[in-house]
């Protein structure tokens, strides 16, 4: 007996319809002929419910991190939906200190959405993951009427092990320490915000999404003490310290000239009324280590290429306020406080 | 950016902060008002207060055109958008602006409204050029800067013929502003603060030039310096009013000479009076009824002007009884002087107009400088030892 | 008040437009309320339009006046190095 013949996608002028996401034969052919083809690894082959992973090594203990991505554009200068949900959960998982090992991804789709986008989506994924080397082993795949989604929405969860004896949290940070970035701030909001067609200018600003797993590698190599990582994303740098201000119950003081912010980035946010540090990033990672520790993790992240321009820009302080504080370029101080609503461009 | 990081020399400001210590006489007392946000903000962003000497006393005024924005301003706007369907446009800055019933225009767009944010006035015309269909309002706010380029929108809707588009127009002036700081029947309510000096905005002076300031000196005498918006400006303008001050002058000088002459730009002033007239009057949030401060679109223009198109009456809405909004404006109150200060009004929160522009005194000093507050000195701040300043 | 920034103009563009530079980002700007606009000015840009020329000249001699400011004075103890 023959196979039935099934018609290919038409992955160049179909679009998402109400079947793809029904259940029957149509669903099926989009997750084999797209996801499973451009993702495919061992887990997802197997087409069952869920993946059967192997256990962890004794004494590691499991890492559990989940993002939902909703982003406009979906495409980007530097990136993608797709790209930025594979690398921001693996980011999620590296700044626990654990090594990423997989990710699911649940997509929800929206009615009259091209395949051709979609392809393109989840080839970057794919690639990101292969790159990452964190394959995708499970996923799901849902259809929303036309006006109830965003075109795609994304969720990664990410799971990895964190080895023996490691400890890294926002809770851990103590007077004294010494608080580090990874490189120059606001890239990849700054991306984002100049593709609106509201704001119209043109700038070689791209989003600086990247998977941080390998620079955490180098970092944490050469100082295992590490006491805090975080990947400042909404909100940006600032917002990212004034957490870790409150779960470690400290306060900082920062040296505005030392944090590194591009001359594209600053320039733009003068146009727009922004501050570069409550912009998101995509690709940086916060690090808090003993003061003495500081100059080899500082080595340690300009050794790797994702780290090149990363600096020192103040220390952990106590304060029973918790304020993150700020010496200014003219010798000052002010505070630099939480993000409050959404950055809003301003003319005054 | 050239023109831009050599006015933020932090070099060149402790140079600065040196010659401004040297030229304060330690035996008297300088309170200077810098009427506009935008100094309000250079000051709190670059800690410039910390580099003055003690007897040096910044006051923040009124000059934010969210701030002054009465909540009967933007209740116009919220109504239209949802009694009349219309798509309101407006700049970021007022999106957060508290209004009545709890609202504001985020908080009506969440619910339905059509109402979303523009860099620039012509993207508003450009919108309702391109969708004919569509009732466009242009939520129009700003000093004499923005006043032009709306006054252009406003040319451009006549000379199309544009149907669907109109300005709902919060137009205010900078001169009768200050006029109204320093002699309104308010002042007997909160009492007044001897001020030896006003900085006055300099990108407002780019259009109306710093003529109309010189009634202002001569009558009142007090010095006026118009000053550009780096810190290194509002710093050179602070030590010109204190020579000023210690000369017994009472002038009106020019900082900001690369940008600001005396009679301003005489193409956007024509501009602006052939389409707009004084209003006889006009609420200012935290001021109240201030005379002669704000601007209406004209007849000829009355086809584009959505207060006439619209058939809107204005209903004035009391500000919370315990803001002291009034009393900082005018710099007779310090934000922490506020019970609501940081208690029930934040930027998350804002209940007066202070906390709600990044440029308000209370949102300066709730974002850049609340720290002072917990200081052992409840105030000044001590600077780290590592920077202090010989005195 | 008024976010407005010096930009160079760098080219320009149909309907009284001009192309500004501000640190390599590059904006579309209306010169409908400044005459006499050459390429290579700058120019004062608020909510998408020029407001005025700067003057180069003047922007010099205010920078000359800050460095004297600090040039009169010694050099105060205690002072940390910038």
């Amino acid at each position: 007996m023959k196979p039935d013949y099934v018609r290919p996608l038409d992955l160049r002028q179909g679009r998402i319809d109400l079947n793809h996401g029904a259940g029957g034969r149509a669903m099926t052919q989009l997750i084999e002929e797209l996801f499973a083809r451009a993702l495919a690894n061992d887990y997802l082959g197997q087409g069952d419910d869920g993946a059967v992973l192997p256990a962890p090594a004794p004494g590691e203990r499991l890492v559990l991190a989940t993002d939902a991505h909703v982003v406009s554009p979906l495409f980007f200068p530097g990136g993608d939906i797709g790209a930025l949900a594979v690398h921001g959960t693996i980011n999620d998982v590296a700044v626990m200190g654990a090594r990423p090992l997989y990710l699911t991804a649940s997509f929800i789709l929206e009615e009259g959405f091209p395949l051709a986008d979609l392809a393109r989506i989840v080839h970057s994924m794919a690639a990101a993951a292969h790159a990452a080397g964190v394959p995708v082993v499970t996923g799901d795949t849902k259809v929303v009427e036309q006006g109830k989604g965003d075109g795609v929405f994304i969720s990664t969860t990410g799971l990895g092990a964190l080895p023996a004896g490691r400890k890294l949290g926002g809770a851990l940070a103590r007077p004294g320490d010494a608080v580090l970035v990874s490189g120059s701030l606001g890239e990849h909001g700054m991306a984002i915000l100049a593709q609106r067609e509201s704001l119209a200018f043109e700038s070689a600003i791209v989003s600086d999404s990247a998977a941080l797993h390998g620079l955490i590698d180098a970092l944490l190599a050469a100082v295992p003490g590490v006491r805090v990582l975080r990947d400042p994303t909404r909100g940006g740098l600032a917002t990212t310290l004034n957490e870790i201000a409150r779960q470690s119950g400290v306060g900082m003081q920062l040296d505005e000239a030392a944090i590194p912010v591009s001359a594209q980035v600053a320039a733009a946010c003068e146009l727009l009324g922004l501050d570069p540090l409550y912009l998101a990033n995509e690709g940086k990672l916060v690090a808090i280590c003993a003061p003495e520790d500081a100059e080899a993790a500082l080595a340690a992240l300009r050794a790797h290429p994702l780290g090149r321009a990363a600096a020192r820009i103040g220390e952990v302080t106590a304060d029973p306020q918790h304020f993150v504080q700020l010496r200014t370029t003219f010798g000052g101080q002010r505070l630099l406080d939480w993000l409050s609503g959404e950055p809003l461009p301003r003319i005054c | 950016m050239k023109y831009v990081d050599e006015f933020r020399d932090g070099t060149l400001a402790r140079g600065l902060a040196a010659a401004i210590r040297a030229e304060a006489d330690p035996a008297r007392r300088y309170a200077f008002m810098e009427f506009c946000g935008g100094h309000t903000h250079a000051i709190s962003r670059y800690g410039v207060t910390d580099l003055l000497p003690p007897n040096v006393r910044m006051i923040h005024g009124p000059g934010c055109p969210v701030c002054v924005l009465p909540i009967g301003r933007i209740d116009l706007a919220i109504r239209l958008a949802f009694e009349r369907g219309v798509t309101v446009l407006t700049y970021g800055d007022c999106l957060r602006v508290p209004a009545s019933d709890g609202l504001s225009m985020l908080k009506a767009k969440a619910r339905g409204a059509d109402i979303r944010m523009v860099y620039s006035a012509a993207d508003a015309l450009a919108l309702a050029q391109r969708e004919p269909g569509r009732e466009v309002v242009f939520f129009a706010i700003g000093f004499e800067t923005t006043t032009p380029p709306t006054a252009l929108v406003l040319q451009q809707a006549r000379a199309l013929g544009l149907a669907n588009f109109s300005v709902l127009c919060n137009h205010v002036l900078t001169p009768s502003a200050i006029q109204t700081i320093l002699e309104s029947p308010e002042v007997r309510q909160f009492g007044t603060v001897p001020l030896d000096g006003f900085i006055g905005p300099a990108h407002v002076s780019t259009i109306i030039g710093s003529r109309p300031y010189e009634f202002f000196a001569e009558e009142y005498r007090k010095p006026v310096v118009i000053a550009g918006f780096e810190p290194l400006d509002v710093m050179q303008a602070i030590r010109m009013l204190i020579r000023q001050v210690n000369e017994g002058r009472a002038e009106v000088e020019n900082e900001f000479t690369r940008a600001v002459n005396r009679d301003g730009n005489l193409k956007a002033q024509a501009l602006v009076s052939e389409v707009f007239e004084l209003r006889r009057s006009f609420e200012w949030r935290g001021l109240g009824q201030v005379p002669y401060s704000a601007l209406r679109i004209r007849a000829p223009f009355a086809a584009w002007d959505a207060e006439v198109k619209f058939g809107l009456d204005y209903r004035s809405v009391p500000d919370h009884k315990a803001c002291e909004c009034g009393a900082i404006l005018r710099g007779v109150k310090r934000p922490s002087d506020c019970r609501l200060f940081a208690t029930v009004c934040t930027p998350e929160n804002p209940m007066g107009s202070c906390m709600v522009s990044s440029e308000g005194a209370c949102a300066a000093h709730y974002n850049y400088g609340r720290f002072r507050d917990h200081a052992p000195d409840n105030g000044r701040s001590t600077p780290p030892a590592t920077i202090r300043l010989a005195s | 008040m008024c976010l407005a920034i010096p930009a160079r103009v760098v080219a320009f563009a149909a309907d009284d437009q001009a192309v500004v530079d501000l640190g390599g980002v590059r904006k579309q700007v209306s010169l409908a309320l400044v005459d006499g606009v050459e390429l290579g000015d700058y120019v004062i840009v608020h909510v998408g339009y020029a407001l005025s020329r700067l003057d180069p000249e003047e922007a010099e001699a205010t920078l000359a006046l800050l460095r004297e400011a600090g040039a009169l004075l010694e050099p105060a103890s205690g002072e940390a190095p910038a």
